[in-house]
């Protein structure tokens, strides 16, 4: 009995896994889409020069930057808020699996989950980039 | 070149690349790479930044799809994960130190040996040996359905099929690809694990591991929104085209021509790279 519940719960989180993933994935790229639109009208006389990197020029390199872009509605800051919530579009995935994993009483990948998600707040310490 | 025709440009190319990768199972990142630095002569940091970014938009839409079907086994990829995060992160800081050319070398290097990958003839090494002890403790054993049947399958090798993961992850945040053919190596060869699994496994994977080193490489500035903008509505629209004709078109031939054009692209990589030096 124990193992027909767990396989139901089981096909229930994959179908809530996959919804989350496509509805990540087409409202980001449709917010990319709407700003890339607006920055089209507004600079598409701009010469552009990506011959060389200049990390120095980057606007919006942090999830501060990005949120002060986006009150000013410019273009290229929206195409980036769209972009960053296509990149936690992910980790919103491993944030449900563990609650997904706790209502299994599945603590060992909660756990698992916990260390990724501990792995990928690392990473937002934008230090490590400089 | 004005905005415009770059944008139009990259979009097109993009499309392309996204179609292509999927048809042939290597990825639109390997191909978009080359395509940004070589022909439009950006500089491949931004490269980079945008192809991850187009790493996340197809992984994450194709995963959708093959988790409802409830062939990826969601432990296998939670728990490889650990290893693939870690290696990301590590290459994308390694990426910010390391000169483009060397980058350019290495991606010329990885780039022949997918493009070998893709040739080889897959063996399957899948086994019900329900020995292993890692498998058992992280409870990795699973099945998948196939046309209406279940198949069991055992894992083996856990600790060897992570350390490859996490080379595999490295690789992925050093060069800003989904690294696929490597993850596949690791848990086809390695852990043997049956295709359909592997593959949609590797998939599903993909897209936290890109998040991780994405990250990385938006508070660096390597993500243009000007780049990243065409490149993942270009790269993700060929990539859902391509999977729906996937299902009819026999990929065969496809896959040699391509190899062929990946191997050329790979070989200028390295050269522009060494002449750079």
């Amino acid at each position: 009995m124990s193992a027909v519940n767990k396989n139901i719960n089981d096909k229930d989180i994959q179908v809530i896994l996959g919804t989350l993933l496509r509805a990540g994935v087409i409202i980001s790229m449709t917010i990319v889409l709407i700003g890339g639109i607006i920055f089209l009208i507004h600079n598409k006389g701009v010469i552009t020069d990506y011959k060389v990197f200049k990390p120095e020029l980057a606007k919006f390199s942090s999830i501060a930057a990005i949120f002060k872009g986006l009150l000013t509605f410019h273009g290229d800051a929206i195409v980036q808020f769209g972009i960053l919530m296509l990149i936690f579009t992910p980790v919103a995935r491993i944030i449900f699996a563990i609650f997904s994993f706790l209502i299994e009483r599945d603590y060992l990948y909660v756990l698992i989950g916990l260390i990724i998600l501990a792995i990928i707040t690392i990473s937002l310490n934008g230090g490590l980039a400089h | 070149m004005s905005v415009l025709l770059f944008t139009i440009i990259v979009l097109f190319g993009a499309f392309l690349a996204g179609l292509l990768g999927s048809l042939t199972g290597l990825g639109g990142g390997v191909i978009i790479i080359p395509l940004l630095t070589l022909a439009l002569g950006v500089d491949i940091h931004y490269a980079i930044g945008a192809s991850i970014v187009s790493v996340i938009a197809t992984s994450s839409g194709s995963a959708a799809a093959y988790v409802k079907e409830g062939i990826t086994n969601i432990r296998i990829g939670m728990f490889l994960e650990i290893a693939t995060t870690v290696g990301a992160i590590c290459g994308a800081i390694v990426a910010v130190y390391l000169n483009a050319n060397y980058i350019a070398i290495i991606f010329g290097c990885i780039l022949i040996f997918s493009a070998i990958m893709t040739l080889k003839k897959k063996v399957d090494h899948t086994t019900l040996d329900h020995t292993d002890k890692w498998a058992k403790f992280f409870r990795l054993n699973g099945s998948y359905p196939d046309k209406g049947v279940d198949h069991q399958y055992a894992v083996k090798h856990v600790p060897a099929g992570f350390l490859m993961m996490l080379f595999a992850g490295t690789l992925s945040g050093l060069l800003g690809i989904g690294s696929g053919a490597l993850k596949v190596i690791a848990m086809d060869n390695i852990m043997r694990l049956p295709f359909k699994v592997s593959t949609t496994t590797s998939n599903f994977m993909m897209g936290v591991t890109a998040a991780a080193s994405a990250i990385v490489y938006l508070h660096r500035g390597q993500i243009d929104p000007g780049i990243a903008m065409p490149v993942c509505i270009g790269v993700l629209t060929g990539a859902t085209v391509g999977s729906k004709v996937l299902l009819k078109a026999k990929t065969d031939k496809l896959k040699i021509v391509f190899a062929i054009v990946v191997t050329f692209l790979a070989i200028q990589m390295i050269y522009k790279g060494i002449s750079g030096l």
